[in-house]
């Protein structure tokens, strides 16, 4: 791979896949998405194979760097971090497409090319190395985003559409005036560079205040979470897939590339506040979804908790939380879109989301009620599915810092159990109500393509994710270090345990003598 | 002075486009003169092209950096140096441009007459001198051949109650705001014994005193005035809404370029001693721009208007840039111009193919609903335009804000770049407006098929230009926009 520009082929090929869908229109549109979105999965899996993960493996790999503009340059390059958030993408990706292969039924050409162009900026975002062309990528999904809620969306749609832009919008653009600064006291605009570059404490708090505008409103963190139910329920299906699954990431990879590294005392400093809100969040949002009776709004809230349960995770101070707030992320990425893929398949069925218009689907969708009970399980963090691991390894760094927290936060994932099993007892069990709802037909082999390998995702991630900790572990460990001089006095008076190997060797050395 | 007869050569020799446009402007008066409306067409083409042999005379100063004692013709009363001619290349390039669109506009209304070009040539050929102006006698009289050019411009379909209310309230303001500028240059006059820029330079470094500070008030008021900045911006929608098209686009581009370009030269050389003085006025002139041309396009419903709304608007960003004070802002402010250029030549070229199926224009923004569906790729380059000036990267536009922005935070006006942009998204409701309308609601059917063969071109090429890859320009223009900028700053 040396050498090889593989990021921006991975660029590159949805970005040729979305001109080709404009141009080709109605009729294959939906191949020629299929098809680039494979090719680019493809490309991803190659990527993840050929990363270096061993010992002393260089931080930055497959980095490429050509100085075509004025003040920034084309420079890409991942770490593990960005190498796991571009392998969800691109394993999304198709998923989507798959999503959207009946449902949509206007305008095709322009609608996957929108998707494609989607994830062109996506993996852009995640791969930037270069500080101006993370904001353009970063902002640039706006457009996108913007025309597939406005267009393809539900009833509310315009009111929706405004809403997602104007407050990401005005979110990123005070992070473009904080770039700026940065760019002009550091004197690079090199991502890595900026990461071990130290600003005075009386600057970071500003440079912090406004990348957090921007972060906090993508995350999205309580109180500025508003345009998330709204953007989710008005948008097709594969949009919240896409909304749920990478565009919510976007926020912590902001924290975990940005505020973190570069603004580590102010990050100490506000860490009360970002404290403070994501236990409002947890608890709060948990209880608006319990009452919820739009499906799709009940996800919407649950993944403001779960986003809550990131940041904490995040701003925790050590390995743990931050390894478990990235697995949060992917989890919840997979399991997300997998809950809003399995209201889409019953919205194609009988286009309500309303939970009372289904009931008994156990009897005559066995295979759905099966995922649909897997994604479920997953989302409350059942030991066995990846949302355990993530959720156990945020809780158990955040203990460290404060036991307080700890508790709070904890309750979400009693409250999550609480209205997920609701929502799944409404839909999935008790009698069957009404006729229409009865009649439904089970999962078409289309749709079993597209589950089946988000549960044999959710299912690794669980068992085994040290594959996905594996990469990302040495980052980690960078990142830490490097906050580890901020790093708040935690309540938790943790005492090293004493592995009974361990002490029965020291016992027998301490004999020796 | 060296000896008479060479600064005379050499002078002659500096303002030699100056010379082209206007003998040829004097020919083809008289070609009108006999050949009537019937040579109109072979006129405009005639037009083009000293425009563009005009582009070539001045574009190898900007290229060389030009500056300095070398490029002042007649004693420092003419300028030829970098800054003016990156200014007149925008300046004749979207002369040129208006010119090439307006017969097919014209036409539709028997209107199209051979007086046209020439007229849009002296008018060019003001606001050239405008911006080359080292002296304020020379300034006003570019600024009078310019004004007295585009009065009669505005009111050209003479036949339209619109067309001539607009050229009666351009002329009415207009003699208004040269009035004013002319009472600000007495009194600088007055107070610094000259009328020359360097003269006033040299006067104002010396020290400040009241009747000065007046003269920069009201030169920089009647100024402002011509770059429509708040609170001298109300004409703006009713001129752009009343004016023939094809002269709004004119209107938006050439003099809009030459009035920022004579405030630049005017507040950095001539008041640049004394920038304290005049910056806490541009500063405010900037937010209010910004935030009062975002509000007003709001309820807007002619999109002409809703244009019109949105160039004040972008004169906001662009005075950001003066405010600082630097040649980075300098610089920084001519990026976006060239940029806003040709945004508004995009997006008034897309209002030209507005037109139903009878051929009448068609300007109510709800007449485009559903645009994206009659008219993919028209709709598609307005989607361009309108996400570009809103500053939405990956679009060009951003650039245009992105180094202004830049300039700002590096002298350290942080909370003006902080509010500028913050206001930034106000604007970007409207435009997104724009973008609903033709893409989220339902197909009003009222715009037809037709589409004029150098409307198309022209959408292509400032597409080009307006999408991704137009960053490839960036280093390209910042050569050019840091060479102008230098050359502005050359005496400081």
């Amino acid at each position: 791979m040396n050498g090889f520009p593989i990021l921006s082929l991975m660029l590159l090929v949805p970005m040729i896949g979305a001109v080709a869908c404009l141009v080709a229109g109605e009729r294959l549109s939906r191949q020629i998405a299929l098809g680039a979105t494979l090719l680019d999965f493809g490309l991803g899996v190659l990527l993840w194979l050929n990363f270096d993960s061993g010992a002393g493996h260089a931080q930055w790999q497959f980095v490429e760097r050509v100085p075509l503009f004025a003040g920034f340059s084309w420079a890409l390059g991942i770490d593990g971090i960005a190498l796991m958030l571009i392998v969800l993408t691109v394993f999304l990706m198709p998923i989507c497409i798959g999503a959207s292969w009946v449902s949509v039924e206007k305008r095709l050409g322009e609608y996957y090319a929108a998707f494609l162009f989607m994830e062109t900026l996506m993996i852009g975002v995640f791969s930037a190395q270069d500080l101006y062309l993370f904001y353009i990528m970063f902002e640039a999904g706006l457009i996108p985003m913007y025309l597939i809620i406005g267009i393809w969306g539900g009833a509310d749609r315009i009111y929706a559409s405004y809403k997602f832009f104007l407050y990401t919008l005005l979110g990123s653009v005070l992070m473009l005036i904080a770039m700026l600064w940065m760019v002009h006291d550091a004197g690079t605009t090199d991502i890595p560079t900026l990461m071990a570059y130290n600003f005075s404490p009386a600057a970071q708090t500003w440079l912090f205040l406004a990348f957090f505008a921007s972060f906090a409103v993508k995350m999205p963190m309580w109180p500025v979470h508003t345009w998330l139910p709204d953007a989710h329920v008005q948008a097709p299906t594969a949009g919240s897939v896409i909304l749920a699954g990478v565009l919510l990431k976007m926020g912590g990879y902001g924290f975990i590339r940005f505020s973190l590294p570069m603004f580590p005392e102010a990050s100490a400093q506000f860490a009360w506040l970002i404290f403070a809100l994501s236990m409002i969040a947890v608890v709060v949002t948990s209880l608006i979804a319990l009452v919820q009776h739009d499906m799709k709004k009940l996800i919407a809230y649950s993944s403001v908790a779960h986003m809550a349960i990131v940041t904490i995770g995040l701003f925790a101070f050590n390995v743990q939380g931050l390894e478990g707030s990235m697995i949060v992320m992917l989890s919840h990425g997979l399991v997300a879109g997998a809950l809003f893929l399995c209201v889409g398949i019953i919205y194609d069925r009988l286009h309500t989301r309303e939970i009372a218009r289904y009931g008994g689907l156990a009897i005559n969708m066995p295979k759905y009620a099966l995922f649909f009970m897997l994604f479920t399980m997953a989302s409350i963090g059942l030991p066995g599915t990846s949302g355990f691991v993530g959720e156990f390894l945020s809780l158990g760094g955040i203990y460290q810092v404060s036991s307080w927290v700890a508790l709070v936060c904890t309750t979400g994932i009693i409250l999550g159990a609480g209205y997920m099993l609701y929502l799944y007892r409404r839909v999935v069990f008790g009698v069957q109500k009404h006729e229409d709802a009865a009649a439904m037909s089970d999962l078409t082999l289309r749709e079993l393509a597209m589950v089946i390998p988000l549960g044999l995702a959710v299912l690794w991630m669980g068992v085994y994710p040290e594959s996905f900790l594996a990469p990302m572990r040495a980052d980690i460990a960078a990142l830490d270090a490097r906050v580890a001089r901020a790093k708040p006095v935690g309540d938790a008076k943790v005492t090293a345990g004493k592995p009974i190997a361990d002490a029965k060797m020291s016992e027998h050395e301490g004999g020796a003598h | 002075m060296g000896a008479p007869m060479m600064d005379w050569a050499q002078s002659l020799r500096l303002i030699a486009p100056e010379e082209l446009l206007s003998v040829a402007g004097l020919v083809l008066l008289l070609v009108s003169a006999w050949a009537g409306d019937k040579a109109s067409r072979a006129i405009s083409i005639g037009a083009v092209a000293v425009l563009v042999a005009a582009m070539a005379f001045v574009a190898p100063a900007l290229c060389a950096g030009a500056a300095g004692p070398e490029t002042t013709a007649f004693g420092g009363q003419f300028r030829a140096d970098a800054f003016a001619s990156f200014a007149k290349l925008l300046i004749y390039g979207s002369a040129a441009v208006a010119l090439v669109i307006a017969p097919a506009f014209f036409d539709k209304f028997r209107a199209m007459r051979a007086e046209f070009p020439v007229l849009v040539l002296f008018a060019a050929l003001g606001t050239g001198m405008m911006v080359s102006a080292g002296d304020f006698l020379t300034l006003y009289i570019g600024l009078e051949m310019n004004s007295l050019a585009s009065y009669v411009l505005a009111a050209f379909l003479r036949a339209d109650d619109r067309s001539a209310e607009a050229g009666l309230k351009y002329f009415v303001l207009g003699a208004l705001a040269s009035g004013i500028l002319l009472f600000g240059v007495s009194l600088t006059y007055g107070f610094t014994g000259s009328t020359a820029f360097e003269g006033v330079r040299l006067a104002m470094a010396g020290g400040l005193n009241t009747g000065m500070v007046f003269g920069i008030v009201f030169v920089l008021a009647g100024i402002a005035f011509k770059i429509s900045a708040v609170p001298f911006h109300m004409w703006t929608p009713d001129v752009y809404e009343g004016s023939p098209t094809p002269v709004t686009l004119f209107f938006a581009t050439a003099p809009k370029v030459g009035a920022m370009a004579m405030l630049m030269r005017v507040a950095l050389d001539a008041f640049g001693a004394q920038a304290a003085a005049w910056q806490q006025i541009v500063i405010f002139a900037a937010i209010a721009s910004i935030v009062i041309g975002a509000l007003g396009a709001i309820g807007q419903r002619n999109i002409k208007r809703l244009l019109a709304y949105s160039s004040i608007n972008n004169v906001g960003f662009i005075l950001i840039g003066l405010a600082v004070a630097t040649p980075e802002g300098a610089a920084a402010m001519l990026t976006y111009l060239a940029i806003y250029v040709v945004m508004t030549v995009a997006s008034f070229v897309v209002v030209l193919e507005l037109q139903d199926a009878e051929g009448n224009q068609v300007e109510d923004l709800a007449d485009l609903a559903g645009l994206s569906r009659n008219r993919p790729l028209l709709a598609g380059a307005m989607a361009t335009v309108m996400f570009s000036l809103a500053g939405i990267p990956p679009l060009f536009g951003f650039w245009g804000k992105f180094v202004v922005f830049q300039a700002a935070v590096a002298a350290g006006f942080i909370p003006l770049a902080a509010i500028g942009i913050a206001a930034s998204v106000i604007g970007a409701f409207y435009y997104l407006k724009v973008v609903k309308v033709m893409y989220f609601d339902e197909p009003a059917g009222k715009v037809g098929t037709h589409s004029e063969i150098a409307h198309t071109v022209l959408l292509v090429a400032t597409g080009l230009v307006l999408s991704p890859l137009g960053y490839l320009l960036t280093k390209w223009l910042g050569v050019l926009s840091g060479n102008a900028a230098a050359a502005l700053f050359h005496g400081a």
